[in-house]
């Protein structure tokens, strides 16, 4: 998922590794998670009031099966409910899946490949609506109708998914999704294993929507959700707001447990620096934005208890568009590869405190990486600096010098410095280039369509859930890539057969060794990057949430970042 | 003649930028410098500093130093000294001040005395376009443009302008302000039309060719002459604007609206970003309107056109 623009994934747990693990050797209940264990404790005593949220701009369309932002993510979270969900908590348990809509785990049989739940009763969507079963159904087949930017990626391994991809408009995921309204089954079949389909289930677009929602991306106008929460109104000029759900009831604190905030309002059009002026006077509560750098050293010296700083596995980098010139030609990506200077572009960020440079696609930490660095000064396993000798020489051999080359940002301070930042390597080592700032709400779209002819763009990849595939086969398999497509989220536009067959054995490994699969993740992050070199990896951030002192509770998912739910208004 | 000196002063140090760039200054102010060093009283520091109070979160560049060898105005968030930058974005802007002003009081000259000189069929084709091109506000209409152009670039037959060609910002705004000179203009024409010299012209049998340069233009230029520095400071505000907007002159060139956009994210620690161009706005533009209402003076002590900024 990107942060700025803000698009986010997550991907496979430990807990659903041994789901599946579990459910091949044998037909059981899976137990990896359940709704007991920790979870957050209401105290109505703190409930009530209006949460003042700021964002820029806004985060593009409101439909939970389309919009891949961390911008709504975070809000869905309050809003609507899968079978599963990623448990409510801080911490490393808030990696956990546990059961949502559905009362338990799935059963899985049939050597992983089946996965049976049974769907709670009396849950009702915020327009009074009972959640049925054939609401499951419909909410599944929607995924493709709706182009949903995984449903080649993540839902394609559904029975019948491959006619639904063909034909959208007429999916029914036929003999893939089977339910039974008398006994409240949803019975899912899986053309093959996936070990991470109960995560794939667990986050936004695994959302249960009424069978009546359009079938088509919803845009502006709300769909009825289980949350919590309600979207009452949308404005992407002016606000979002946020109202409880009067059908609401919890049922499960670990999967959704109750607000705080009477209502919650999204603000659009302050700039971020009013957004942290605004805070710091107490008249907003918390800032979406990166907080731009000239107000880092303020906040850090006046504001050190209304901040809080949290590690993240996430990567800021530039892909470079593989089919088209220049970057058609891998001496060019080798170039800039060696051109940047990816501490130059922490200090953009923020400073080292906020940042790590990186060179791999996998950031430190994450399941699969191997420090290695291959463009780079000297040689070595870290990142020594630029080479730009080296990057002038492979232009020049490339033929491509003086190409023009233009840079796609969204058009706040942080990526516009960076963009800024990369234009002028660009245009040191032999290029033309310009400088093209846009929206966060059509950047991370725009970049994604062949159709614009993006040769290069500033972009950020949030995991989805901590699994290598969910950066390296999401992000640079060939099924990820869709000409003329705005959910084409192989924004390099790599595709190479035999990584993708390497990708496939590393995930059927990932059944029975984890770590053995891990290790081929992290042999295919090396080669992607030493044949190839599709992206610029810059560096891994680290999320810094401004509130402000008239607000309490701050609680951070490792999964969705802070719960915006679950902040007191003093 | 203060207004002529001070515009003076301000031209000549914008064109001795290179100057100052590569002989005082040696920096390159289009290029990023986040890893540069710079002297402050004889010390080495880097041109954006690390925080180290607090969280020790935060990146900031260098003030003024005032000292011209050394990041005079100081540092933007890119490591780029300002001063350097405030004065090729003075080029710029006046530039495309003057360069836009003088197409738009050409084209303007030719259309208005066209349409007041002819009348008929030729003055309401030319009126109704001013008026269509009028109806517009002229910002929201420079704008459009510049989005539009901005993309694709300019390519109209043989000619062709690339997205950040600094021709594109002069072609744009001589356009949207071609009605505002071409209309009083007309006016003018039309006014000069009636009288007896002209009359007595095309009496003794002079082509309209003849009568327009020996008899319309003499009597009109003092009127152009009178706009064209009034339309520099339009010109010059309305790029500033666009430029601010991040649709004029586009990075790494510099004007004094896109310094301003980029002090725009220092106000709170480096305010001088913004400030200096924003002076030098300020100081031109008054400049130029006092330069322009002595032209009035000079020319035409009895014009009624008035104009100011």
């Amino acid at each position: 998922m990107n942060r700025i623009s803000a698009w986010r994934r997550l991907r496979v747990t430990v807990a659903s590794l041994s789901v599946v693990l579990g459910a091949v050797a044998i037909a059981v209940p899976s137990s990896a998670s359940s709704s007991s264990g920790p979870s957050f404790t209401y105290q109505p005593s703190h409930a009530g009031g209006t949460l003042k949220l700021l964002a820029s701009t806004a985060g593009g369309t409101l439909d939970p099966q389309v919009n891949y932002t961390l911008q709504y993510w975070q809000l869905y979270q309050a809003t609507y409910d899968g079978l599963l969900a990623f448990r409510k908590v801080g911490g490393a348990a808030s990696f956990d899946v546990v059961p949502d809509l559905a009362t338990a785990m799935p059963t899985i049989t049939n050597g992983g490949k089946t996965y049976t739940f049974t769907l709670r009763k009396g849950v009702k969507f915020s327009n009074g609506q009972t959640v049925t079963v054939k609401d499951v159904q419909a909410s599944l087949q929607r995924l493709f109708k709706v182009s949903n930017p995984n449903a080649g990626t993540w839902y394609n391994q559904i029975v019948g998914a491959t006619a639904c991809l063909a034909k959208p408009a007429t999916c029914t995921l036929a003999g893939g999704v089977v339910v039974n309204p008398a006994t409240n089954k949803v019975v899912i079949n899986l053309t093959s294993p996936d070990p991470e389909f109960v995560d794939q289930l667990a986050v936004p677009f695994g959302s249960i929507l009424p069978a009546s929602a359009p079938a088509k991306d919803a845009g502006t106008t709300p769909i009825p959700g289980t949350g919590a929460y309600a979207f009452s109104s949308y404005n992407p000029n002016r606000q979002l707001t946020l109202v409880r759900n009067k059908y609401f009831k919890v049922w499960s604190a670990a999967a959704q447990p109750q607000g705080y905030p009477n209502e919650i309002d999204m603000i659009f059009g302050n700039t971020v620096e009013s957004e942290v002026t605004q805070v710091e006077n107490g008249q907003a509560n918390w800032v979406f934005d990166p907080l731009p750098s000239d107000r880092l050293s303020e906040l850090s010296t006046k504001y050190a208890s209304q901040l809080h700083v949290n590690p993240l596995t996430a990567v800021w980098y530039l892909p470079m568009n593989t089919n088209l010139a220049p970057f058609n030609n891998y001496m060019a990506r080798e170039a800039l590869n060696y051109a940047i200077d990816k501490n130059a572009a922490v200090r953009l960020f923020g400073g080292s405190k906020l940042a790590q440079p990186v060179c791999t696609i996998l950031p430190p930490g994450f399941p699969g990486h191997v420090n290695y660095c291959d463009y780079n000064k000297g040689m070595g396993s870290t990142y020594n600096g630029p080479d730009l000798a080296k990057a002038k020489a492979l232009v020049k051999k490339s033929g491509t010098a003086g190409m023009s080359v233009a840079i796609v940002v969204t058009n706040d301070s942080v990526n516009e410095a960076v963009g800024q930042y990369v234009q002028s390597v660009l245009n040191s080592i032999g290029y033309k280039a310009t400088l093209k700032p846009l929206s966060a709400n059509i950047q991370f779209n725009y970049i994604q369509n062949t159709k614009n002819k993006v040769q290069i763009s500033l972009s950020q990849w949030y995991q989805d859930y901590p699994a290598a595939s969910d950066f390296l086969k999401v992000l640079l398999s060939c099924q990820g890539f869709h000409p003329g497509s705005d959910n084409s989220i192989n924004i390099a536009g790599y595709c190479n057969k035999a990584i993708d067959a390497k990708m496939a054995k590393a995930e059927t490994l990932s059944i029975s060794d984890p770590n053995g699969a891990n290790k081929i993740w992290g042999q295919i992050d090396q080669q992607i990057m030493g044949t190839a070199a599709p992206w610029v990896p810059l560096f891994t951030p680290k999320q810094i949430d401004f509130v402000s002192s008239k607000t309490g509770n701050y609680q951070f998912s490792r999964q969705f970042y802070m719960y915006v739910d679950q902040l007191w208004v003093k | 003649m203060a207004g002529l000196v001070v515009l003076m002063f301000v031209v000549a140090i914008c064109l001795l930028a290179p100057v100052y760039a590569h002989s005082v200054a040696h920096v390159n102010p289009f290029s990023s410098n986040l890893q540069g060093t710079t002297m402050i009283n004889g010390k080495r520091v880097q041109v954006l500093q690390s925080n180290t109070q607090g969280l020790g979160f935060g990146v900031t560049p260098i003030g003024p130093t005032w000292n011209l060898q050394h990041y005079f105005l100081g540092a933007d968030n890119q490591g780029r000294d300002v001063f350097a930058r405030l004065l090729y974005g003075g080029r710029n802007s006046l530039l495309i001040g003057s360069a836009s002003a003088l197409l738009c009081c050409l084209v303007a000259a030719i259309l208005g005395i066209a349409a007041g000189y002819f009348g008929g069929p030729i003055d309401w084709v030319l009126s109704r376009i001013f008026d269509i091109v009028w109806a517009f506000p002229i910002y929201l209409l420079a704008i459009s443009l510049s989005v539009v152009l901005l993309t694709t670039g300019l390519n109209v037959g043989p000619l062709h302008v690339g997205p950040g060609s600094l021709l594109l910002p002069i072609f744009i705004i001589a356009a949207v302000f071609v009605p505002y000179v071409a209309r009083p203009l007309r006016g003018i024409v039309l006014s000069l039309r009636q009288r007896e010299f002209i009359q007595a012209a095309v009496g003794s049998g002079a082509s309209d060719l003849r009568i327009l340069w020996k008899e319309i233009l003499p009597n009109v230029a003092p009127s152009i002459i009178v706009f064209f520095p009034l339309m520099v400071a339009f010109d010059m505000l309305t790029e500033s604007a666009l430029s601010f907007l991040s649709i004029g002159v586009q990075p790494p060139a510099a004007s004094w609206g896109t310094i301003i956009n980029d002090g725009l994210g220092l106000l709170y620690t480096r305010p001088w970003v913004a400030l200096a161009p924003g002076i030098m706005i300020v100081i031109t533009a008054v400049s130029l309107n006092i330069l322009g209402d002595g032209a009035r003076d000079a020319f035409d002590p009895k014009a009624k056109l008035r104009g100011s900024i």
